[in-house]
């Protein structure tokens, strides 16, 4: 074979693995130190070295091969330097030459045996150098090395240039994920706030919508909602009552039961509450119809709408679920707290009518991690406070509960 | 026979003969240039890369190669490359590395070419 011939394929082998490499996504470091070697063992070379512009002028030799580390300390650039190459265009520079820039740096660069100094423009921006020399050959350098060189380092400094583009680009997605946090966990506070401000005009129902969003962060869970759902329907539990901020304080704190007319105008808080929330942007799906929609009943007796079983979302048949449990299991100014059975009782008879079973399951199947000590903490347990679920029963209750509704659901199945 | 590292090697006196691989490429090149770095930590003042097995030498082995020669030329130590097939061996020519080391035919002839040479001795 052509010595000619073998330099090509020699020299194409290469380039095509240099493209590979500046193209991979692998470590970056690593990515121009075999660049640097593809390089030099193109043109067997003995010593180079790729280095970046860092703050200042400095250079920082991100690879360096056969060369003291030193000389990257001792080679800055200044501005002088910047304009010049910007100007010259210059693309390859030999220290043989007599050019302003090689003045100021030749020494330098002789002394650590370096004769090609290549700057890297992307861009119009200089990213940095790649410095050569010692060819193993002892020849000068060819119009075809220099054709060579300038077509590897423009793949190098590419590849150096895209890659601080994706850090940047990374840097700053982190950063508008930090922001997002922070928005989100505002934004939280803010309901959770909000949620206070609604209980505190109810005088008997303090923490109520603290506890139908914790009860319903913890249904949607226990269905195997996505994190982004559970913490959506948190938020629908602590807003579920907005709309009671436009009812008149003596309707919602009577004690005793209201009549027709107050009734009407109590009832009219689940719409009031969608119209507060539906201007907000939230970063949730659904959260005022959620507040719309949970007085709804499966049976169609509900209101505002009286939609039936299909046409009620999901979510809204969940905090509907929190929001009853929380009325049963909290002493109201005419009644005082219902027992755990009866609660169960009622859970049992009005599935299918007022609740849907998955969910009543659903909450059940939760209780019951936590009384079993399968669960990692007793939230439920800490919410209903010390003393109520002590009963040997309790278990007993929720299994037969979750049994009889899943047996309901599979015939329902098994029926249609 | 030293096996501690992937690449074959083993010592004649105070000569290393390592093994290259049939694919000189960047991984097998620096696992050559690391027992070759640790031959001569260990006091060898001669080493002979037999290249037998090797079919092929990339852009990145033949950087790796001037690096081991670079080291055994601080180290005062020489460098013989041995049984390169004749592909191997115009790209060395060309490139300019039989410059920097000698060429045998096979082990044997490497290690009796490196008899008759007398390193002066390192202090550290």
């Amino acid at each position: 074979m052509e010595p000619s011939t073998q330099k090509l394929i020699h020299t194409f082998g290469a380039l095509a693995d240099l493209g590979q490499e500046v193209a991979s996504a692998g470590d970056f470091n690593e990515m121009v130190r075999t660049s640097l070697h593809l390089l030099l063992g193109t043109l067997a070379l003995r010593r180079g070295a790729v280095a970046e512009c860092v703050d200042e002028g400095k250079l920082h030799g991100v690879a360096v091969w056969g060369l003291d580390d030193g000389l990257l300390t001792k080679f800055s650039i200044c501005d002088a330097d910047k304009t010049e190459l910007r100007e010259s265009q210059q693309t390859l520079l030999v220290l043989e030459d007599k050019n302003s820039f090689l003045d100021r740096h030749r020494d330098t660069l002789a002394s650590e045996g370096i004769e090609l100094a290549v700057p890297m423009i992307v861009r119009d921006e200089l990213t940095g150098f790649v410095l050569l020399g010692g060819k193993a050959s002892r020849e000068s350098f060819s119009a075809d090395d220099f054709e060579t060189i300038r077509a590897m380092v423009r793949h190098i400094g590419v590849g150096i240039h895209t890659h601080r583009l994706i850090e940047q680009v990374a840097q700053r997605a982190e950063e508008n994920r930090r922001l997002y946090e922070e928005l989100r966990a505002i934004y939280r506070d803010t309901v959770r706030a909000f949620a206070a401000a609604i209980d505190i005009k109810d005088k008997y129902t303090q923490g109520h919508s603290e506890r139908v969003g914790r009860y319903s962060e913890i249904i949607a869970r226990e269905l195997g909602w996505g994190e982004d759902e559970v913490e959506g329907i948190q938020i629908a539990g602590y807003l579920h009552d907005v709309g009671k901020l436009v009812v008149d304080r003596n309707i919602i704190n009577a004690p005793y039961h209201i009549d027709a007319k107050q009734s009407s105008e109590l009832n009219r808080h689940p719409v009031a509450g969608y119209e507060i929330l539906s201007p907000i942007n939230h970063p949730y799906a659904d959260i005022p119809l959620m507040a719309k929609y949970h007085h709804e009943r499966l049976d169609g007796r509900g209101y505002p709408d009286g939609l039936v079983d299909e046409q009620i979302p999901l979510g809204a048949k969940i905090v509907s679920l929190a929001d009853s449990f929380d009325a049963m299991t909290t002493d109201r100014p005419y009644r005082r707290r219902r027992s755990f059975e009866d609660v169960v009782r009622d859970l049992r008879q009005n599935t299918g009518k007022q609740f849907d079973g998955k969910v009543v399951i659903a909450f059940a199947r939760a209780l019951l991690k936590e009384v079993t000590g399968e669960a990692k903490e007793r939230r439920i347990i800490k919410m209903l406070g010390k003393g109520y679920l002590d009963g040997e029963q309790v278990p007993t209750l929720l299994s037969d509960l979750i049994s009889e509704l899943s047996s309901a659901q599979s015939n329902a199945a098994t029926s249609s | 026979m030293d096996t501690a590292t992937s690449v074959r090697s083993h010592c004649v006196g105070t000569t290393a003969v390592v093994y290259a691989s049939d694919y000189l490429n960047k991984l097998t090149g620096e696992k050559i240039e690391r027992e070759c770095r640790r031959q001569l930590d260990s006091g060898c003042r001669a080493l002979v890369i037999d290249f037998a097995d090797t079919q092929l030498v990339n852009s990145i082995g033949i950087s790796i190669l001037l690096g081991i020669i670079d080291i055994a030329e601080k180290n005062n130590a020489q460098v013989v490359f041995a049984d390169v097939n004749n592909q191997t061996v115009e790209l060395f020519k060309m490139l300019g590395l039989t410059r920097h080391v000698a060429l045998a035919k096979d082990e044997e002839e490497a290690l009796s070419t490196l008899s008759g040479f007398n390193p002066t001795p390192i202090t550290h």
